[in-house]
């Protein structure tokens, strides 16, 4: 009978692997809440980062799991994002209140759009998510009384985490806010990626004709990935909300949706870990090539995602576990 | 053939591509427990036919029943619950998973479980002990953990019957498991198909005539998509228009 450990690391070779790959994970996830004390000047980036992941995570459910392919996240993501600064402004400005409503009104976007969009596939789909992104994005820049149009939503301020925490200008609340955030998402997807459900969207992802033959509600089954995907985006915007206090028309923005999904690729998609991977690593390098030459540096990652896309598909985790296998392989002869 | 009622029965059953008639005026019956051939030369439609029986086509007209239930209208999906099963001429499985795990997609499906989102599925033991059976029943519990797209292509093929068979159906469409495989082997397939519960219904489909001539109890022969002639091995190899029309022709096909 195959545990649950490596039942989740199938495709690694089986010598102790499972025992390193859990105390690496768990060391990344403590080293991760050092960063505020260790590098303080680094915990607004490293706030941004952990936001990101969250997204990058969320569309890994899609993209990586279940097969489907969306240049259209953002909608989700700004989604949460509107709905927990409007809020803010207007009603509550609880955080975990607005950070529900946000993952809710995504849920809800998600279950509408996706409802239409998943009964087609492959390239249908992608341009359809696309529109759909696209539409959001104009009816966020008309309706400029409640979102501030082109300027955003300016001076968001959230009360208290708990009635407790304030979000001081330092970034501390706001980090451990976020962290605690990916990590009950992380979780969750974790559990789902691992139950029959999570298994059967590996299934559609590797052949949907095959899974409707053995009687697999197929679009029904898509679609509950896709609004779970959707809520935990809806999350990570209402984190970015909550965190930056501000809400930016482009949170809803086709770069975004191409961004996460560079990320995600960059990192690894199906592996659970590639959002942690890619998404500092596109952020990294976004920094570093922005310094180099403020004006031109898409070129650059223009230039790395070719590279990566062509050289080394399955992203770095995919690397490295073609690395660990050839070694394993050599070590044992 | 038998007092039994059939559990799959198709009556005036047609198909049009177009103008082209693929399928016309088929009335068919498969009782319970049965084995039997469908063989015809190469266009005759055939792999049309276990379509529009296991409901990935629909017929332009005529009925399909299952079970004495009409199943024309329903879906794929429907029938496989209604029990319905087949597998695929051309190999369809789950490559970059594990041969358990494909199994373990049919075993789930059937048995419900697989709406649940927050169980393990490695701890679900009473479905991985039926993933487990079935794979001792065609060979395969040796490479249990060896990712679909691995294995050899002969052990493909079973695998595809045993994610089949893990929907419990009560009528199995084989088409053409031994595709692919060497006349020298297809006795393996035989051999499994040999084992297979007694009370399924199975229909094969293959242009392996050594194969067709062991396995089945009868045999139907369809020419340019419809029946021609119906019997025993015996009456259908002793026919002269089947002999002229077929089995001369696919001496050579099938070498």
């Amino acid at each position: 009978m195959t545990d649950r450990s490596t039942a989740a690391i199938l495709l690694l070779p089986p010598d102790g692997v499972s025992g390193t790959r859990k105390a690496l994970s768990m060391s990344l996830w403590l080293a991760a809440l050092a960063i505020p004390t260790l590098v303080p000047g680094y915990t607004p980036l490293a706030n941004q980062m952990v936001v990101m992941i969250l997204f990058a995570l969320s569309l890994d459910l899609l993209v990586g799991f279940t097969g489907i392919v969306t240049l259209g996240h953002a909608a989700l993501f700004g989604t949460g994002a509107y709905t927990a600064g409007i809020l803010a402004l207007r009603l509550t400005n609880d955080p975990l209140i607005t950070a529900l409503c946000g993952m809710a009104a995504a849920a809800l976007v998600g279950l509408v759009t996706g409802s239409c969009m998943l009964r087609t596939k492959g390239l249908a789909f992608l341009v359809l998510s696309l529109a759909a992104a696209f539409m959001l994005h104009e009816l966020a820049n008309m309706a400029s009384s409640v979102t501030g149009g082109d300027d955003g939503l300016q001076g968001v301020s959230f009360s208290p985490l708990l009635g407790v925490f304030e979000f001081d200008f330092r970034g501390h609340t706001a980090f451990y806010y976020s962290l605690a955030c990916l990590f009950a998402a992380f979780l969750l997807v974790r559990r789902v990626v691992n139950s029959p459900f999570g298994w059967s969207l590996r299934g559609i992802r590797e052949n949907d004709g095959r899974m409707r033959a053995i009687g697999c509600p197929i679009y029904a089954r898509r679609l509950a990935a896709y609004v779970m995907s959707s809520a935990l985006a809806g999350l990570a915007g209402a984190l970015q909300a909550q965190t930056t206090q501000f809400v930016a028309l482009n949170s809803l923005s086709l770069e975004l949706s191409g961004d996460v999904l560079i990320m995600l690729i960059l990192g690894g998609s199906g592996r659970l870990y590639g959002a942690f991977v890619g998404v500092p690593l596109f952020m990294f390098a976004q920094d570093l090539l922005a310094k180099e030459d403020p004006a031109n540096w898409y070129l650059g990652q223009g230039l790395i995602l070719m590279v990566m896309t062509l050289f080394v598909p399955g992203g770095v985790l995919g690397l490295v576990e073609r690395l660990r296998r050839n070694l394993g392989r050599g070590g044992r002869r | 053939m038998n007092g039994s009622a059939p559990i799959l029965e198709t009556r005036k059953l047609n198909r049009f591509f177009g103008s082209v008639r693929v399928t016309g005026d088929v009335d068919f019956a498969l009782h319970p427990g049965e084995r039997r051939a469908v063989i015809g030369p190469n266009g005759a439609g055939k792999t049309t036919f276990v379509n529009l029986l296991s409901g990935r086509l629909a017929p332009s007209s005529g009925q399909v029943l299952l079970g004495g239930e009409t199943v024309t209208a329903l879906g794929e999906a429907q029938r496989i619950k209604r029990g319905m099963g087949r597998t695929f001429q051309i190999t369809s499985l789950f490559p970059n998973l594990s041969v358990r795990k494909n199994v373990f997609l049919a075993v789930a499906e059937h048995e419900g479980v697989a709406w649940n989102l927050f169980r393990s599925a490695a701890s679900h033991r009473d479905q991985f002990g039926r993933v487990d059976e079935l794979l001792e029943r065609v060979g395969l519990a040796d490479v249990a953990e060896v990712k679909a797209q691995d294995l050899p292509y002969g052990r493909q093929r079973l695998l595809e019957i045993a994610v089949a068979l893990a929907l419990r159906p009560k009528v199995l469409l084989l088409d053409e498991p031994a595709a692919g495989i060497p006349t020298s082997e297809s006795h393996i397939i035989l051999t499994i198909l040999d084992t297979l519960p007694k009370d399924i219904a199975v229909l094969l489909i293959d242009h392996d005539m050594d194969l067709v001539f062991r396995f089945a109890q009868r045999i139907t022969v369809l020419v340019q998509g419809s029946i021609m002639v119906e019997g025993t091995p015996a009456e259908i190899a002793a026919n002269e228009r089947v002999r002229k029309i077929y089995l001369g022709e696919s001496d050579h096909a099938a070498a």
